[in-house]
C-alpha cells in the first residue's frame, strides 16, 4: 500500500484528555478539506478515544497505529468543514 | 488570532463541541454584547457571557447595590453594599476571566444616548426591571437593526424572547404599547424568587451565544415562557405585526421617546 503522506503533523505526547482531542480538533480546523493530519500521541485512551471522536465529526480516520512501546500515530483525513 | 494554552484549556468544552469549535470560540471572543441592566438577569446573563469569554461586554446600570438586592443579582456581594452595580459587576466578570473587558456604565438609559451606545454593540440583551427602558430599547434596536434578547421575569414566572429587526416581530409588535403607568406591578414592586432569574438569565445568554455562533434556533417569532411553580415551559408564535408601531413597513413611531419612568417608585 503507498504511504500517506500527511499534510501537517502534531506531537501531542504528554497531553490527556480532553486536551488531547482539543488541540487534534484545532489542528484540523485550520486545514483544508481531503488534507491528512497526522497525530503523535503517548496517552493510551486518547488512541481509542481520537478516532471515534473525529469520525463522529464526519472526518475519515486513514491509520492508528502503535509505533514503539508508548507513542502511537494517527492519520486523519479532513472530509469536511 | 491564536489560543494560548490557558484559553485552550479554559474553552476546551466549548472547542470540542462540534458547533462550535476553535472557529465557534474566536467568534465567541470577537463578540461585543450590551447587557441593559445589572440587576437580576443583567447578573447571571453577565456570568455566563464572561465565562463563554465574550470579548467585550458593556453594561448599563445606574443604581447602586443594596441589600435586598443580593437574594437574586449573583454578580454582587455583601462587601460591595452602596458600590455602583455595573462597577460591581465589571469586577465579577473580569475576575471571573481577564479575556474580558467590561465598560461599565453608570446612567440610566434614554432617548439620547441610547444609539450611540448601542452602535459599537453586536447584540443587545434587555435585562431593565421597567417598561420605559423596556419599550426604549426595543424602539432603538430595532431602528438600528441590532439583535435584540429580551428576558422578563414576575413572581414565578419568566419570559425571553429574540428580537431580529427585519426578520421577525419585536416587542411591539407583541405589546403595542407600555401598560399605563400604576396598573401593573413593576419587578421592583413584586416578589420574584432568586433562582428564577437565573433561569431566564440562562436563557438570554445561551440565545446570545447561538446568535453570535449562528447557529441553532432562536427565539425569533417566539415567545418562550417559563412557570416555575407548574416546573413548565411554553412556546407560544409571535408573528410579526403588519402594522407594528415601529418595525412595520410604514411605522408610526420614527423617533424615540422617554416614557415616564413612573412604575418604580416603591423602593425596598
Ligand atoms: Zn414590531
Amino acid at each position: 500500500m503507498e504511504e500517506i503522506k500527511p499534510d501537517k503533523s502534531i506531537n501531542i505526547k504528554g497531553l490527556i484528555c480532553p486536551y488531547t482531542f482539543v488541540k487534534s480538533k484545532l489542528a484540523i480546523e485550520e486545514m483544508e478539506v481531503g488534507q491528512v493530519l497526522e497525530i503523535i500521541l503517548d496517552y493510551p485512551e486518547a488512541s481509542r478515544s481520537i478516532p471515534k471522536s473525529m469520525e463522529d465529526h464526519g472526518h475519515k480516520v486513514l491509520k492508528v497505529e502503535k509505533i514503539n512501546d508508548t507513542d502511537w500515530v494517527i492519520l486523519v483525513r479532513k472530509e469536511r468543514e | 488570532m491564536e489560543f494560548t494554552d490557558e484559553q485552550i484549556h479554559r474553552y476546551s468544552r466549548h472547542i470540542i463541541l462540534p458547533e462550535v469549535g476553535g472557529k465557534g470560540q474566536k467568534k465567541i471572543l470577537q463578540a461585543r454584547v450590551l447587557i441593559v441592566g445589572a440587576g437580576g438577569l443583567g447578573c447571571p446573563v453577565g456570568y455566563y457571557l464572561a465565562a463563554a469569554g465574550v470579548g467585550t461586554i458593556g453594561i448599563v446600570d445606574n443604581d447602586t447595590i443594596e441589600l435586598s438586592n443580593l437574594q437574586r443579582q449573583i454578580a454582587h456581594n455583601t462587601e460591595r453594599l452602596g458600590m455602583p452595580k455595573a462597577d460591581s459587576a465589571k469586577m465579577t466578570f473580569e475576575a471571573l476571566n481577564p479575556d474580558v473587558t467590561v465598560h461599565a456604565i453608570k446612567e440610566r438609559l434614554n432617548k439620547d444616548m441610547i444609539m450611540d451606545l448601542i452602535k459599537d454593540y453586536d447584540i443587545v440583551v434587555d435585562g431593565s426591571d421597567n417598561f420605559p427602558t423596556r419599550y426604549l430599547v426595543n424602539d432603538a434596536c430595532v431602528m438600528a437593526g441590532k439583535p435584540l434578547v429580551s428576558g422578563a421575569i414576575l413572581r414565578f414566572e419568566g419570559q425571553v424572547t429574540t428580537i431580529i429587526p427585519g426578520e421577525g416581530h419585536c416587542y411591539r409588535c407583541l405589546f403595542e404599547e407600555p401598560p399605563p403607568p400604576g396598573l401593573v406591578p413593576s419587578c421592583q414592586e413584586a416578589g420574584v424568587l432568586g433562582a428564577l432569574c437565573g433561569v431566564i438569565g440562562s436563557l438570554q445568554a445561551m440565545e446570545v451565544l447561538k446568535l453570535i455562533l449562528g447557529k441553532g434556533q432562536p427565539l425569533k417569532n417566539q415567545l418562550l415562557m417559563y412557570n416555575a411553580f407548574e416546573s413548565s415551559f411554553r412556546k407560544v408564535k409571535v408573528p410579526r405585526n403588519p402594522d407594528c408601531p415601529v418595525c412595520s413597513d410604514n411605522p408610526r413611531i420614527t423617533e424615540l421617546q422617554d416614557y415616564e419612568a413612573e412604575y418604580c417608585q416603591m423602593r425596598f
